[in-house]
């Protein structure tokens, strides 16, 4: 049993716990999972690490409402208990000896990305956010992205938040601009993981997508 | 009085009945029978029995005891070598190891020596008031990593023994595969978790959600002030076949699947863990697992369940009362039959078809018996242009398992074999100083009474290492 220290919904179906979890925030890093069971009853489910700190022994987790399981994590309150988490489990995020990233989230994929701007930025790397959304009561994690990169780019479908357009197009204009990128890291759709890797393959850039599997044991052990 | 030549058969739940429900399908002998099947006991000077037995359970002894009504005694004499019996009487494959020597055997059916473990377990289960008592400490502390049998096993001897022992479990229930991954009405859940609160009555710690390797890595468990690690984590590592359409949806390792619905409950009505449920299932595998899964499979709705192995009836490497349950079930076995793709919808006229990508069928090729293989089985060879297609909607993979890597890669100069096993010597000690290894993480997929044999013999060798001679 975890105690939940802060909820917050960030939108209508994406919201964030910060729980206690000394061991896994003593091990975390960007790009990492832990295993959540909200309750007794239910499934085991991977989520990314959002956030960690090692000192005040807690674990953010972002997740989108998609089915059973993530509901019943949503209906779950500060002061209450997820039932299990497990980890830190997954390869962290190869950060070290980057100078000048791109790091490029979608949707709900900015909760990845977020960790590993920040990681780098903490690091002394100049970090280039890109962050899209279909619109402005999507948006999360702004005032986290502003604080941890050099240059952080709003887009949206619509034009509500930040420059109307796609985070491949500011990503383009941002190469073209001259930026000499060390590597590109993208989170998000499949498909715009996709567009970002099409635009970087032009330029030669290494890029590194984030593939968030299917798996209940996070042992490696899992289909 | 003349001997029974068979044994006295084991009530089951009708098939037509068990085939809707989890519920355990063997229903236990009676005292009475139980006692009646230990009169056929020959009580043999040899005992060749328990040379079959891999922890060497006085066989013999226990069966006098329960012939005579003393059960109590009969379970002392039982836990004298063996720490899980209500386990073991169930799924040990006896018909292999003690019953096999069985002098009756030579003549008629042997002693139903598993069945007559499982009554005396469960009597005394049941009757015992007898609450464990917690040892004076002996100041030393051991870290176990697994809580499968093997786990369990040398937790509960050296806890016995006074040592402080934690056990680190990386899912959120102890057991291992007892709960994971073997079926509820093969062995009922409520059975490990006694064995599991025994040991905490002993004073075992039993830490889960800590992934070894992972959350706390074996050096950190030194570092805490543990003197000896024994590593018991198991072969979860699902072998798939690397045949075209195996990462279609609808296709799963065995493991997932019985996860799912063992330890993640999905067999239950009210779980909210999705798993695919109805329709026709193809299972690819003969072992305990793929009977444990087709016999899921059917339990959980589904309306025809194929059993695909490549070899004949008599290679099938399954226990054979599981085997013959499942046929009583109504699962189909295909056998000489070999998957060659997994078959997916794709609708291009409308790729929005929420069926595209989910599978829709299995092509199998018929094959034949060749030459003995290295593991004296005959060696299955394709019959060409034999091939033909089972319209399936999931696939289940049950041909084997790994021992788990995540250790291994953590753990620096801990060798492995070629296959993945830690490897151990006759103590069960592994290249690392003071960390010891058993059961399928060294084997590789074998049996419960091993893994536990395992655990014992590592168990007896940490005292030794930590407390010397003198115990």
């Amino acid at each position: 049993m975890n105690k939940i220290l802060v909820r917050r919904e960030l939108n209508p179906t994406v919201t964030l716990l910060t729980v206690e979890a000394p061991l896994i925030a003593r091990k975390a890093e960007p790009g990492q999972f832990v295993i959540v069971r909200p309750d007794a009853e239910g499934e085991r489910i991977p989520l990314t690490i959002a956030d960690f700190d090692r000192e005040a022994g807690t674990v953010t987790i972002i997740f989108q409402i998609v089915g059973a399981t993530t509901e019943k994590l949503n209906h779950l309150m500060e002061g209450g208990c997820v039932q299990d988490i497990a980890g830190p489990l997954g390869r962290a995020t190869h950060t070290e000896g980057l100078k000048k990233v791109a790091v490029v989230g979608g949707g709900v994929g900015c909760a990845i990305a977020y960790p590993v701007a920040k990681k780098l930025f903490e690091q002394g790397a100049e970090v280039h956010a890109v962050a899209g959304f279909r619109t402005k009561d999507l948006v999360i994690l702004e005032d986290e992205f502003a604080a941890h990169s050099t240059l952080f780019c709003r887009m949206s479908d619509d034009g509500s938040w930040g420059e109307k357009g796609l985070v491949t197009d500011a990503l383009k204009q941002l190469i073209e601009a001259g930026n000499q990128y060390d590597e590109v890291i993208t989170i998000g759709p499949l498909i715009m993981m996709k567009f970002v890797c099409a635009i970087t393959k032009q330029y030669g850039i290494k890029t590194v997508a984030s593939m968030n599997p299917i798996m209940i044991d996070g042992t490696g052990t899992a289909a | 009085m003349a001997i029974d030549p068979n044994k006295h058969p084991m009530p089951t739940q009708a098939p037509e009945e068990r085939a809707h429900n989890f519920r355990e399908v063997a229903l236990g002998y009676t005292l009475e029978v139980a006692r009646e099947e230990a009169s056929r006991c020959l009580n043999c000077k040899n005992q060749p029995c328990v040379k079959g037995c891999p922890v060497g359970i006085h066989i013999p002894q226990f069966i006098q005891a329960l012939r005579k009504g003393e059960i109590e005694e009969a379970y002392q004499i039982i836990s004298l070598t063996s720490s899980l019996p209500a386990i073991c009487g169930r799924v040990c494959p006896q018909e292999t190891q003690c019953e096999q020597q069985c002098t009756l055997g030579i003549r008629y059916e042997p002693v139903g020596i598993g069945r007559l473990e499982r009554f005396v377990a469960d009597w005394h289960n049941e009757h015992s008031t007898e609450a464990p008592q917690k040892p004076e400490s002996n100041g030393h502390r051991v870290a176990i990593v697994g809580s499968g049998p093997s786990g369990l096993t040398c937790a509960g001897d050296l806890a016995k023994k006074g040592y402080q022992v934690t056990v680190f479990e990386a899912l959120h229930t102890a057991g291992g595969v007892l709960v994971y991954g073997i079926p509820e009405f093969r062995l009922p859940k409520a059975i490990v978790a006694r064995e599991v609160e025994t040991l905490k009555a002993l004073g075992v710690d039993i830490e889960t959600n800590v992934i070894i390797g992972k959350t706390l890595t074996v050096d950190e468990l030194f570092e805490q002030g543990y003197e000896a690690v024994f590593i018991g984590s198991g072969a979860g590592l699902p072998n798939f076949m690397g045949i075209p359409g195996e990462s279609l949806k609808g296709v799963y390792s065995a493991n997932e699947y019985l996860t799912r619905s063992n330890l993640m409950k999905a067999y239950r009505d009210d779980a909210d863990t999705p798993i695919m449920k109805g329709g026709s299932v193809a299972v690819v595998g003969g072992g305990n697992v793929a009977m444990d899964a087709a016999r899921t499979a059917l339990r959980l709705g589904a309306e025809h369940v194929y059993i695909v192995y490549r070899r004949s009836m008599e290679e099938l490497p399954a226990r054979r009362e599981e085997v013959e349950h499942a046929e009583e079930e109504g699962i189909d076995f295909r056998l000489l039959c070999n998957p060659v793709e997994v078959l997916g919808w794709n609708d291009p006229e409308n790729p929005r078809d929420p069926k595209n990508g989910f599978v829709k069928a299995m092509r199998c090729i018929r094959m034949q018996l060749g030459e003995p293989d290295a593991s004296g089985r005959r060696r299955p060879v394709e019959i060409p242009g034999s091939e033909f297609t089972l319209d399936v909607d999931t696939v289940v993979i049950a041909i084997g398992t790994s021992p788990n890597p995540l250790i291994k890669s953590t753990t620096e100069g801990l060798e492995v074999n070629r296959r993945g096993g830690i490897v151990i010597n006759e103590d069960g000690l592994t290249s690392r100083k003071n960390v010891y290894a058993g059961g399928d993480a060294v084997t590789g997929a074998a049996t419960v009474i091993s893994a536990m044999g395992a655990g014992k013999t590592a168990a007896a060798a940490i005292d030794k290492a930590l407390c010397g001679e003198q115990n």
